[in-house]
């Protein structure tokens, strides 16, 4: 297989409602985005695609099949070849893997891959029920179907299991929205503090509104090159790119109804052995078995064995504050059942950054620097995309650039993962992004 | 006094019909025209069919309680969730009747939700664990109470109750703290 760079990125302004721009205007703003930073005419450069991928979760939300080739057209790709990539919550993180299979294949060498959700055309109450439709309609739709409450089961059996705490969530409620404050993609930018968070309206038992992230209006676009299409690229603009390899992919699965999920055996990345696990039934409802299935393969073709010792930063799939908890876990930033504690150590948060909260580690691995969803908000199929333009940026040196700040910008930093996750961990994928000296 | 005294009006989508608007004799100032939202319903009568998992429903119909288990003998996994095809081997499943009694195994408390089931926050979610089973079956908790949610309520011994008049949905049986 052929190594494949990320080159430039893009993302609309994610916001609850963008009634001024139907979703291929969205699309074409972080597209127009991602080419003016290569430095390339338009025209010139849709001439240089070999090919692209769209993506974006709901055709409930869109109320819109095929709403892909729609994207895909508006930007003026016809007659290139494209698929539509849907996968869920990771739709977006899919989208960024499907380009890097066509370039790494050699069937491409130049391939932008991009991806919206439009969430603000029905209300909230309906929008929850298009989304619970993302799960098993026979069984758990028609018993209450609503994914916060989905997400909230899954945090009181880890509870109950590790004794997690709801204020150890809370720490990640804290960090993504005082990340946020300093990204102007991002949709809500608050200074909390974790009174404020328990203190805020209880969704689903014990997950809090500022437990959860948002619904959106975005778009986002990354553009994912061959090292011939690198060179190509650099000839055309007379620029030097900075090279970004995506070193690893991997994805995993798991059963759509939880009720389904089995209790064996842990799945061990190389730091863990079967003795750290001795009583555990995995992975149960606490864990996500397709979060670290995907994990475990992008760092075996990373050649990651030490996850929070050679990842400097991580952008993951933050829906719920649990989510983001459990994946540390996934992930092995942490050991399965060590997910609160580092939670609230703050190895998880900025360096640079008061949070007004007393934290006994000082930052190892930035978790969402960024903001997240949580705070950058969620539009399904955009959101991956997302995470992967933010980690580009941090590996290319430009964040300072793009966000006109540089306190997010993590100038160490030459390993990032991203990770991109679909209803209650039914598809995850995770990508490791690294800065070619 | 309130206790909190309101600042914002909540949004709703109740709007009013218009059949016209403005429009400039200058065609450059329409780039900077607010953009026109209509709105209209959507609604669908669905036909859907349980398939093989039908059994089940006549099964909570007749105040039983079903569950599927794997043919092999050496594999024998139940899933208190039916499936007709064994999630570990493949194999076909059997129906089995599974006992009324279960425990908690993790729960919530849903405050808000989907449009369908607001009426009903808030509501207790649960998922229900069985000696007698590999797998799990997800059901509302009733008898217990929404505004004081505790961790003690796993491993809580619970009992099934049906519906008289079923629906013919997974709802047609709920639990409630056993005596």
């Amino acid at each position: 297989m052929r190594p494949v760079y990320a080159v430039a990125g893009g993302v609309s302004k994610f916001a609850k409602a963008r009634p001024d721009a139907t979703y291929q205007a969205l699309v074409k703003e972080s597209f127009d985005y991602a080419v003016n930073d290569l430095g390339i005419e338009y025209k010139k450069f849709i001439e240089m695609c070999d090919g692209s991928v769209s993506s974006y979760f709901s055709d409930h939300f869109a109320r819109q099949l095929m709403g892909g080739i729609m994207a895909t057209d508006y930007l003026g790709l016809c007659p290139k070849p494209s698929l539509r990539v849907e996968s869920g919550g990771a739709t977006g993180g899919m989208c960024i893997q499907e380009g890097w299979k066509s370039i790494a294949s050699g069937q491409m060498d130049i391939c932008p891959c991009y991806g919206f959700e439009t969430m603000s055309h029905v209300n909230t109450w309906k929008g929850n029920e298009f989304i619970a439709l993302a799960s098993d309609v026979s069984w758990d739709f028609p018993v209450g179907g609503f994914y916060s409450g989905y997400y909230a089961m899954m945090v009181v059996r880890h509870m109950k299991e590790f004794g997690t705490t709801v204020e150890q969530l809370a720490h990640i409620s804290v960090k993504n929205h005082y990340n946020a404050y300093h990204n102007p993609y991002s949709q809500k930018q608050l200074k909390l503090t974790i009174e404020d968070v328990r203190n805020a309206p209880m969704v689903a038992y014990p997950l809090t509104r500022l437990d959860i992230c948002v619904m959106s209006d975005g778009a986002a676009t990354i553009m994912l090159a061959s090292e011939d299409g690198v060179a190509k690229l650099e000839k055309e603009s007379g620029k030097r790119i900075p090279k970004v390899k995506l070193t690893g992919i991997g994805s995993g699965t798991d059963m759509m109804r939880m009720s389904d999920r089995p209790h064996g055996d842990v799945i061990l990345l190389p730091n863990e052995s079967p003795e750290d696990y001795k009583d555990l039934k995995y992975p149960g409802v606490h864990s996500f078995r397709a979060g670290r299935t995907a994990s475990k393969m992008a760092y075996e073709m990373a050649g990651i064995t030490d996850p929070l010792g050679q990842i400097d930063f991580v952008e993951l799939h933050d829906a719920y504050t649990s989510s983001e908890m459990q994946t540390y876990e996934d992930m092995g930033l942490c050991k399965y059942g060590e997910g609160g504690d580092f939670a609230a150590s703050g190895k998880a948060f900025m360096p640079n950054i008061d949070y007004g909260l007393k934290l006994k580690d000082k930052s190892v691995c930035p978790v969402n620097p960024s903001g997240g969803l949580i705070a950058c908000g969620h539009p399904v199929g955009a959101s991956g995309i997302m995470q992967g333009v933010f980690a580009l940026w941090q590996l290319q040196g430009t964040i300072p650039k793009h966000f006109n700040d540089k306190t997010l910008f993590l100038p160490d930093a030459k390993v990032g993962a991203i990770h991109s996750h679909a209803g209650t961990g039914t598809y995850v994928t995770v990508t490791i992004m690294e800065k070619e000296a | 006094m309130a206790d909190e005294i309101k600042m914002k009006i909540e949004e709703e989508q109740e709007g009013t019909q218009v059949y016209s608007v403005p429009f400039p004799k200058d065609l450059s100032q329409l780039k900077d025209m607010a953009p026109i939202v209509i709105k209209f319903p959507w609604q669908v009568d669905y036909i859907h069919s349980y398939g093989q998992d039908s059994p089940w429903f006549a099964g909570v119909s007749n105040k039983k309680l079903l569950a599927t288990k794997c043919m092999d003998e050496k594999c024998g996994y139940v899933c208190a969730t039916p499936r007709l095809a064994c999630p570990v081997c493949g194999k076909e499943m059997d129906w089995i009747e599974l006992p009324q009694q279960a425990k908690v195994h993790t729960f919530t408390v849903c405050h808000f939700g989907s449009e369908t089931f607001l009426p009903e926050c808030p509501f207790v979610l649960a998922l229900i664990e069985w000696e007698e089973a590999d797998t799990l079956f997800l059901t509302r908790l009733l008898g217990v109470d929404p505004l004081k949610p505790t961790l003690d309520w796993i491993g809580m011994k619970v009992q099934a109750k049906f519906l008289r008049l079923s629906k013919f949905k997974p709802t047609d049986v709920y639990f409630v703290p056993a005596e």
